[in-house]
């Protein structure tokens, strides 16, 4: 066991890991930090995507040690200071782009990726994007229009 | 925030602040002080006599405590069907007993025969590959035809045969439609496989399990659409043990679509494992656990056969199906394939004469049971496949045909040939709906214009009805029910006004803390925000037989309304006395209970303090306190139905086909939360997509799974998918239930498959393409390409 370090969500933490520790391992089980979730075991579902240096990365596709002294931002570190929703939640409640929850921490933070990069994205590049994030709810089209609409496009009426 | 509103307001969802913000709570969220964790031993074969498992070397390796094998279950009883059907000869159908682990014999690649117990969940694994299992391979029974032809390679040795049970319905209707057949102006026959599909909700199965050793009660957190259920059959039928020292807890729920309705012997292991080692045991599926141990849908392998006139009157209908129930019976797989299949298959139209035969074979695959629609879906693919190319045949237009046949507003209450009755619809109105929705009168314009891009475009329609809301508990207890269907709720006014439902549904995406809060707030006239919605823990909610089969709001729904009936009655009674008037003379409205024709009232807040501070209460006659709880047993089933568009392009180089349009007008009757509505209808059409272009569960010869993966099973991504259009403005309410609901969760996954499948050959058909009558799905590329170039 070793103690890796690095800053989530502008804490610094840290955490006994093995080497074969995930990422996803150190932030669920390590630190408590239960909004990444694990949907799959060969890196396809996104579920639990975070952000690493400002990149969207699926946590479970790294170890923990080869991101000793990053910056991470987890969902739990997407709301407004005030606690309030930031852009993109508000958007993912405000058309209804989540129904189960449990592909939703991924799906934002891939958005929020997105948007840094592409700030106003077509439709066709909004799903081109999010084809790692996999959701068996909602068909996507509520996730598609939320991101349309956080990045202050119009969105279909329904 | 969420906002206040009443029943048919789109209100936001008030779940959605924990799922956004990483503080919901699913079951591998939840962690018990000393908790050890379970990893499963699964066979690698698909038949295999279990010769012996050797531990020592697991046992000695570091933070190892258990290592239990079916041996350590063999004293306890069998995880059973919910349904026993009787053959057409009447011969109940064969019951092998499901173990919790397999003992003796594996029966597919995925069984659990033993499970390690270690301090970590790496440990556990690490140890499980030091786990010496004799096991020998025996030959595999995997294709249906074959498993019913052979009687010596058998799944099941002491049940003497591959069948389950050979079904009839009905059979009365048997010799007529034979007739019927005989003397057909016009027959259409075709043979097609509803494919196998994995459930896949994205957050695997996952147990934690607890034992008091003072009190000897245990406790599990798990993955469940029906808390109840599971107890029952975990506590009743499985571990004996009285339902009262098991309490069973589905915290938030990553989806379902069917697969986490059953119990699994993985949840019966975990209890069992936290009692022996007096510590709590955790247990998450990995995915590859999920597509190997998981409940799968459908497959079913049919022929079906419309009689009709030559202008398409449709006079007798017939199909025969092999429906593959895997190794073992799931709870609801007996039922599936038969009385969610055989009588929905006279479809929304006026068809006189249907018989359904069906035959369900045991194989050496994972078992098979309701997924999303769970038999609707496979007799509506069945239909609208069959009528797609009967209008063919007979040069007609898809919507012609279908109009000349549908019921009509005027026949209902209509009983159809195979034993349902629909008390309401108008499927006339539903097939306009679409036709202007999806502009069918602009069709040939934009055929034209993919054309000029090479592209073969087909238009795709399915108009479609299911049978929801499961169901009258006195009819399916004839039909072979093992439990009763109704639901429960209580209504628990606290003494400050707010409130506290607690009801037998359990939402797993649905958004019942927000719909079932408008509805209580709309008819007790007070804001939603002052109702919280309970459910999930057999602890806090009196009963209930969970949420599958689009019944959350028609029977927990009603339930829920009737609690707030006599919430409102008693309230009457307190108001009555209060006011010094007499209980008949006052009326409850907008939350203030007054006196009929005068302005002496009393607001619904004072009236529940009164009743938890009953100082001038009537107590001589009534009890203090407000809170109650109804039971709902449905009078019938409910009938949702719609008229679904696909458009696709099919590019004929590659075969590729793309989704260009979908369109969905339903009828829900009436529509609590349209928002929510809506986002149901994506969900399943998303997954009737899937289903039509995408997946497939594919298992070799020797029963291997070869789509074991996300990256072997093609899940349905954003961009496999356009915008849908829905819609769902045509309500005829449902005639039999007070909220006149009828149900939205499966709708789109019923409809949309057929709508598919029949634009895919449309597009063909229109590029001179005629040879091709069907593709089986998944329509992928590499079949369209084929059935191109088949001539
Ligand atoms: S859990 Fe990381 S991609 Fe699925
Ligand atoms: S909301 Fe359930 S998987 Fe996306």
């Amino acid at each position: 066991m070793t103690k890796t370090s690095m800053t989530v969500n502008g804490k610094a933490v840290s955490a006994e890991t093995e080497g074969r520790t995930l990422l996803s391992a150190y932030l669920r089980e390590g630190l408590g930090l239960t909004g990444t979730h694990i949907g799959c075991d060969t890196s396809q579902c996104g579920a639990c995507v975070v952000h690493v240096d400002g990149k969207a990365v699926k946590s479970c596709s790294v170890f923990a040690q080869d991101v000793e002294g990053a910056d991470v931002t987890t969902i739990e570190g997407m709301a407004n200071a005030d606690g309030s929703l930031g852009t993109i939640q508000q958007a993912f409640q405000d058309h209804h782009g989540l129904q189960c929850g449990f592909c939703t921490p991924g799906m934002v933070m891939s958005s929020a990726a997105l948007l840094a990069e592409n700030p106003t994205p077509t439709e066709a590049e909004v799903r081109h994007y999010l084809e790692g994030n996999i959701c068996r709810c909602t068909g996507y089209h509520n996730i598609v229009k939320a991101v349309m609409a956080a990045s202050g496009q119009a969105v279909p009426a329904e | 925030m969420p906002k206040d509103g009443g029943i048919g307001d789109s209100t936001k969802r008030r779940e959605d602040i924990r799922f956004l913000t990483g503080k919901g709570r699913y079951t591998d969220d939840i962690n018990l002080r000393g908790q050890a964790y379970a990893y499963f031993l699964r066979s690698e074969v698909a038949n295999g006599r279990i010769n012996g498992i050797d531990a020592k070397a697991a046992l000695a390796m570091p933070g190892v405590l258990a290592v239990l094998t079916g041996a350590d279950f063999a004293g306890m009883g069998g995880n059973p069907a919910g349904w026993l059907i009787n053959s057409r000869n009447g011969e109940p159908m064969k019951e092998p007993k499901r173990p919790v682990l397999a003992h003796g014999k594996v029966r597919h690649v995925g069984d659990a025969y033993a499970v390690v117990i270690a301090e970590t969940y790496q440990q556990a694994r690490d140890a499980a590959a030091a786990v010496e299992a004799d096991i020998t391979e025996l030959p595999a029974v995997v294709d249906m035809a074959q498993a019913l032809a052979d009687s010596t390679n058998l799944v099941h040795d002491e049940i003497g045969t591959n069948q389950c049970f050979d079904w009839g319905w009905i059979e009365d209707n048997r010799a007529a439609v034979e007739e019927a057949f005989k003397n057909a102006p016009h027959v259409t026959t075709l043979e097609l496989t509803n494919n196998r599909l994995v459930p896949n909700a994205m957050e695997p199965r996952a147990s934690l399990a607890d034992y008091d050793a003072g009190t000897g009660d245990y406790k599990l957190y798990t993955t469940s659409q029906n808390p109840h259920l599971h107890r029952l059959l975990i506590a009743a039928f499985v571990m004996g043990m009285p339902e009262n020292k098991l309490t069973v807890i589905a915290p938030d729920v990553g989806g379902g679509f069917g697969s986490k309705i059953y119990h699994y012997g993985e949840e019966a292991a975990v209890l069992h494992a936290a009692k022996v080692l007096n510590r709590p045991v955790k247990w998450v599926a990995e995915r590859s656990e999920s597509f190997l141990s998981d409940a799968h849908g459908r497959d079913h392998v049919t022929k079906i056969e419309l009689a009709t006139t030559k202008d398409g009157q449709f006079l007798a209908l017939r199909s025969e199906t092999m429906a593959n129930v895997g190794a073992y019976l799931s709870n609801f797989s007996t039922a599936t394939p038969t009385f969610l299949h055989g009588t929905l298959m006279a479809g929304p139209y006026k068809t006189p004469l249907v018989y359904v035969n069906v035959k369900t074979v045991f194989t050496n695959t994972a078992p098979v049971d309701a997924y999303r629609g769970a038999g609707r879906p496979e007799a509506t693919f069945s239909i609208e496949r069959i009528i797609d190319k009967c209008a063919r045949e007979l040069g007609l237009d898809q919507a012609e045909i279908r109009r000349k046949n549908l019921l009509t507003p005027d026949q209902f209450p209509y009983t159809t040939p195979v034993g349902l009755v629909y008390d309401t619809g108008n499927y006339q109105a539903t097939l306009d709906k679409m036709t202007e929705l999806a502009d069918l009168a602009g069709f040939e314009a934009r055929r034209a214009e993919s054309a000029k891009r090479g592209k073969l475009r087909g238009l795709g329609l399915s108009t479609w009805i299911e049978a929801c809301g499961i169901a009258p508990s006195n009819l399916v207890g004839v039909l072979g029910a093992r439990v009763g269907l109704f639901d429960a709720a209580t209504v628990r006014v606290n003494a400050t006004g707010n409130i506290s439902v607690m009801t037998g549904a359990h939402s797993h995406g649905q958004g019942h803390e927000t719909v079932f809060a408008q509805i209580v707030a709309e008819q007790l006239g007070i804001p939603a925000t002052s109702v919280e919605i309970v459910h999930g823990d057999t602890s806090k909610i009196p009963f209930g037989m969970g949420s599958y089969g689009s019944r959350s709001l028609a029977v927990a729904g009603s339930a829920m309304t009737k609690a707030v009936d006599k919430i409102i009655a008693k309230g009457k009674k307190i108001a009555a006395h209060m006011l010094e008037a007499s209980e008949d003379d006052i009326e409850f409205k907008d939350g203030n209970f007054s006196v009929a024709g005068t302005d002496k009232a009393k607001s619904f807040g004072e009236i529940a303090f009164s009743a938890y501070v009953p100082h001038n209460y009537p107590l001589e006659s009534l009890e203090p306190g407000l809170e109650e709880t109804a039971f709902y047993d449905p009078g019938n089933f409910t009938y949702p139905a719609g008229a679904y568009a696909c458009e696709v392009e099919v590019d004929p180089d590659t075969g590729k086909v793309e989704i260009a349009a979908f369109t969905c007008a339903d009828d829900f009757g009436n529509v609590m939360n349209p928002m929510i509505v809506n986002g149901q209808v994506h969900g399943g059409v998303g997954q009737g997509i899937g289903q039509a272009l995408l997946e497939n569960t594919s298992y070799d010869e020797n029963g291997q799974l070869l789509t074991g993966s996300f990256m072997d099973y093609a899940m349905p991504r954003a961009d496999d998918v356009p915008f849908y259009k829905v819609d769902h403005s045509c309500n005829t309410p449902c005639t039999h239930n007070p909220l006149g609901v009828k149900g939205c969760g499966e709708a789109g996954a019923i409809g949309s498959p057929p709508a598919v499948v029949n634009a895919v050959i449309d597009a063909l058909h229109r590029g001179g393409h005629t040879h091709v009558s069907h593709i089986n799905m998944p329509v992928s590329p590499a079949r369209v390409w084929a059935a191109i170039n088949s001539k």
